[in-house]
């Protein structure tokens, strides 16, 4: 433990990035790239720092900042890392450098590109290092303002669009959400997440919510989940996904689909199950059904499209849904006495949230790739036979591909291994409906690889398809690396979350 | 404390000199009524430094006016007024700066323009009702002027309407005083003199003139159905006066329902708490969907203002402390996003492109042309839809925190009028400022300058101070929230919140 404000740097060092910057208008284009580059970084030189100093055994809070900010709302200023906590600003650090490697130099105003992703990065990092409802929420909201301008400035045609429908449906979550937390803050007067989960373990917070009569309490609860069905997406809020991450900029897009999505599951895992265990838990039942749902109904999706950014995009429905999946079968099952598989589902959801950051994100960085290569095209039938032309590229894509379809041996596999041994403990049958979805992601990635990679050389790949460059390799080898190296060894990033899943499954007992 | 109603003598001389030095130059009156508006601003924050928050009015002068009728000149403050004072002088200084392209008339237009601020003033320094209904229809006169004169469309009907509707309301409101002070008994004019004069009268007289006096407040305020003179009015008043008028006179309004109509009859505030709050919801949501639909910049503006004000008129018709508390807080974030908005549209866009209507803008690549108007208009509306960090979220989360406790579903409909005017504020940004440009327009980077005057260092200074203020009480909304809490506590305001039951 030091003395220093370690998380508060965390998320501050971006947003200096970004002040920065936006003082030096004169700077040349590839020194504002170096120093958002730089400033980037920071995240994960701060995030290993945190690591090595990180007690492996304690599943509770560490390097926590406490002061008090606003005293006539009892509001805190309260910073707190744990495992999950960690696990989250590190795939923040790994992948919003290779989201601004990924984003093109050459792009319109590259300056005001690098101010927004340098802010975005830094409110994704408070939302899952602030305690406080209060400023939770300032960086939950504030992260859309970057996120609507760079897709808006720098996505594709249908752009302006999508940008108003992601910011508007998220806004329309959030407002119910705001809404939830005002009636607990009425209940209760404070807006700590560790008082309020206090609260909801033993189950204090249900009972002054039940005090308020009629279907408030459930509308309440409702009001919390559609703030964060709608951020995962979880089906049936899904519909602004696709378009949104279609539209956005390669850079963008890895970042949306990376981190921001995490912020959902985040809220799942954080908020909802540990204020409304019993909600939750009668509630499970419809629940899983929109998880599978979005596995099953994504997945098939997916393999409907002819435009690969939107095929990557609804795998990431389906992908996250898994982590749903997961975090709802175990509260189905709350009440039984902990045992492996509960144990086994909730590691699960959070090794595939790490998982899918970084396939998705190297997926979309892919599409991206063929889309410079190609003029903008990106459909299905547009190529053929790119492995001849371009060998690495074919190489390190098909990590990303293999590894989001969960082959052995790459990190993918790990995940989801673990959420189908942990739901099939649990909810056999539901592990049985997901099944389908697996499938289907075999169906449409194979595909993919296929059409794309394989073949005689056909559409864009005919001309001269140049391989990957320096940077691209850059961005690309370090993700593959990573994904081999956690398929095969796991262990070098479970441990991380371990004792924080232990201990939530031997506190699985409805108050 | 004691330098308070320097305020307002001090801005009356500044109209006088600043008319004396209009007829030397254009340029003398605008640094008259600077120097005349950053003056008083600087006194009422050398005043809150000294400030002890305390329940109650802290009297400042009180001396007999008409001793025949009890009026006194009676002049007071409390944790509510200074943070009303500290607005009213940031406002106005900023409504200054974006008014220093005024060149025809600048004397005449300055003088009438401090004239309006120290009336605003006297009013929220008054502690005699009647003095406080001087000092209001003092603020209502300019505006008048100010908007037929320098006004842009319209601006004949829009004066006369806004005109007529500030004369009928404060007609309701001088009735009702008249009514309690002649019918009860009151020895004069004081709040709580006429208080205890009320209590005495019948429980249906009692109802009937606290409707007076408060719709007739409520007017200023922009209550629902009584809203429409607002944006008509506010379109048509030129820049400096549409940022007043939104940031700081609507205020006079709600605050004279705070001050004056609660603790006139509390029987009576029982009586009508819920009609209130559900017209104030009615207009969040129904001045947020008419915003959704306006061609005109700066009619979204103006009837975003009808919608946030819905915010204020429910803390104040829940009537606890805590959602009056929001009221207040959303009272000074208001004046000074308004004020911003109102800004960017008149000044900086519309003096220079001549055209506020969103197909027009659309059609123009503003944030290329204008990045700094763009920036500022991104920044205060992102502070308008009640994003968190800016002075809007305290505001409204205090509001619905305390509704809720009252009702669910007003809270609720509040709710959803936040997520309306989140849409309809996206729907402004997006189509006047980051519109398709049409091919032709210039590639990035280009050399060439832009076809507009560039952004004055006045509009610069003035787009600073308001999202300096916006930011500050958004992170650290305590420093009005421990002046306004204990201001809640005073005798008056109890009574008026326990609805008359003791």
């Amino acid at each position: 433990m030091s003395s220093l404000a370690l998380l508060s740097l965390v998320i501050l060092v971006p947003w200096a990035g970004a002040a920065l910057l936006a003082c030096l208008p004169r700077l040349a284009p590839r020194a504002q790239k170096a120093l958002a580059l730089l400033f980037s970084l920071s995240t994960l030189v701060l995030s290993l720092v945190a690591m090595s100093s990180f007690e492996r055994a304690a599943g509770g809070y560490q390097f926590v900042e406490t002061h008090a900010w606003i005293p006539s709302l009892n509001i805190h200023y309260h910073l707190g890392l744990d495992g999950m906590s960690l696990l989250l600003v590190l795939l923040t650090g790994l992948l919003s450098p290779a989201c601004l490697l990924a984003a093109r130099t050459k792009a319109e105003n590259p300056r005001l590109f690098f101010v927004l992703f340098l802010l975005l990065q830094g409110a994704a990092l408070g939302v899952f290092l602030a305690l406080d409802f209060f400023h939770w929420f300032i960086f939950w909201e504030l992260s859309l303002v970057p996120a609507y301008f760079l897709i808006k400035l720098w996505g594709g045609p249908g752009a302006a669009r999508a940008a108003y429908q992601f910011v508007i449906y998220t806004i329309g979550g959030s407002a119910f959400l705001l809404l939830g937390f005002v009636a607990l803050y009425a209940a209760t007067g404070t807006f700590d997440f560790v008082e309020l989960a206090a609260m909801g373990a033993d189950g204090s917070l249900a009972s002054k919510l039940a005090a308020l009569g009629g279907y408030w309490p459930q509308a309440v609860f409702l009001g919390v989940f559609l703030g964060f069905a709608v951020k995962v997406p979880v089906y049936p809020f899904h519909t602004w996904l696709p378009s949104a991450y279609a539209e956005a900029p390669t850079g963008v897009s890895m970042f949306l689909t990376g981190v921001m999505s995490k912020m959902g599951v985040y809220g799942f895992l954080r908020l909802l199950w540990p204020l409304f265990p019993t909600a939750l838990h009668d509630a499970a039942l419809p629940i899983i059904w929109l998880a599978l749902a979005g596995i099953v109904l994504g997945a098939y999706a997916a393999m409907r499209q002819t435009d690969l950014k939107r095929m990557v995009a609804y795998s990431s429905v389906n992908h996250v849904s898994y982590c749903i999946l997961a975090l709802i079968a175990v509260s189905a099952a709350t009440g039984r006495p902990a045992d492996a598989a509960s144990s086994a589902a909730l590691g699960g959801a959070l090794l595939q949230m790490f998982n899918h950051g970084l396939s998705a994100g190297a997926l979309f960085f892919c599409v991206g790739i063929l889309e410079s290569r190609s003029g903008g095209l990106r459909g299905l039938d547009d190529f053929g036979g790119v492995r001849t032309a371009a060998p690495v590229f074919a190489g390190l894509c098909g990590f990303a591909l293999f590894s989001s379809l969960g082959l052995p041996g790459l990190n993918g596999f790990v995940g989801e291994f673990m959420i189908f041994r942990g739901v099939w403990g649990l909810a056999p049958w539901a592990a049985a409906v997901a099944c389908l979805g697996l499938f289907a992601t075999a169906l449409f990635l194979l595909t993919f690889w296929q059409r794309v990679f394989h073949g005689p050389r056909a559409g864009a790949a005919l001309g001269a398809f140049k391989d990957l460059s320096a940077r691209e390799i850059a961005v690309l080898a370090p993700m593959a690396a990573l994904m081999l190296v956690l398929g095969l060894f796991p262990g070098l990033i479970t441990w991380i979350f371990n004792p924080l899943v232990r201990s939530w499954a031997d506190h699985l007992t409805l108050p | 404390m004691s330098l308070l109603p320097w305020t307002i003598y001090l801005t009356l001389a500044g109209a006088a000199l600043s008319l004396a030095a209009g007829r030397r130059s254009a340029r003398a009156a605008r640094w008259v009524a600077l120097a005349t508006t950053s003056a008083a601003w600087a006194l009422t924050l050398f005043a809150a430094a000294g400030f002890v928050p305390s329940p109650g009015l802290q009297t400042i002068v009180d001396v007999p006016w008409i001793a025949s009728m009890g009026v006194h000149y009676h002049l007071a403050a409390d944790g509510i007024s200074l943070t009303l004072l500290v607005l009213t002088g940031l406002a106005s200084t900023a409504a200054v700066l974006f008014s220093w392209n005024i060149e025809s008339d600048a004397g005449e237009f300055f003088a009438l323009f401090l004239t309006l601020v120290a009336g605003v003033f006297g009013v929220f320094l008054s502690a005699d009702a009647l003095l406080f209904f001087v000092f209001y229809e003092i603020a209502i006169v300019p505006k008048y002027f100010l908007i037929a004169r320098w006004g842009s469309t319209n601006r004949e009907y829009g004066a006369m309407k806004l005109a007529l509707y500030s004369f009928a309301g404060s007609a309701m409101v001088l009735a009702g005083l008249l009514w309690v002070y002649a019918a009860g008994g009151s020895p004069g004019f004081a709040f709580g003199e006429l208080a205890q004069a009320a209590s005495g009268l019948p429980h249906s007289s009692q109802i009937a003139l606290f409707a007076l006096v408060f719709f007739g407040f409520a007017t200023l305020a922009g209550i629902f159905p009584l809203h429409t003179w607002a944006p008509t009015g506010h379109v048509a008043a030129p820049t400096g006066a549409s940022m007043l008028l939104a940031g700081v006179v609507m205020k006079l309004g709600a605050y004279g329902c705070l001050r004056v109509a609660l603790p006139l009859s509390p029987v009576g505030f029982a009586f009508w708490q819920g009609p209130i709050a559900w017209l104030a919801v009615i207009g969040i949501i129904y001045a947020g969907l008419v915003a959704l639909t306006q061609q005109d910049l700066k009619f979204v503006v103006g009837y975003s203002s009808v919608s946030h004000m819905g915010f204020v008129l429910l803390g104040i018709a829940v009537g606890t402390a805590q959602a009056v508390s929001g009221a207040v807080l959303q009272m000074f974030s208001h004046g000074v996003i308004a004020g911003l908005l109102f800004a960017v549209v008149g000044r900086m866009v519309y003096d220079r492109t001549h055209t506020r209507m969103l197909e027009d803008l659309r059609a123009k690549p503003m944030y290329r042309l204008l990045p700094f108007a763009a920036t500022v208009f991104v920044v205060a509306g992102i502070a308008s839809m009640g994003l968190p960090g800016f002075s809007g979220f305290p505001a409204e989360l205090t509001i619905l925190v305390g509704t809720w406790k009252a009702s669910h579903l007003w809270a609720l409909l509040a709710a959803v009028g936040a997520l309306i005017s989140a849409a309809f504020t996206l729907r402004a940004i997006q189509l006047a400022f980051f519109g398709t440009p049409s091919p032709a327009a210039a590639p990035a980077g280009s050399n060439e300058a832009p076809p507009f005057p560039p952004i004055t260092p006045a509009e610069v200074a003035g787009a600073a101070l308001l999202i300096g203020a916006t930011v500050l009480i958004g992170l650290k909304p305590d420093l009005l929230l421990d002046w306004i809490n204990p201001a809640l506590h005073s005798p008056l305001l109890q009574a008026a919140f326990k609805g008359g039951t003791p």
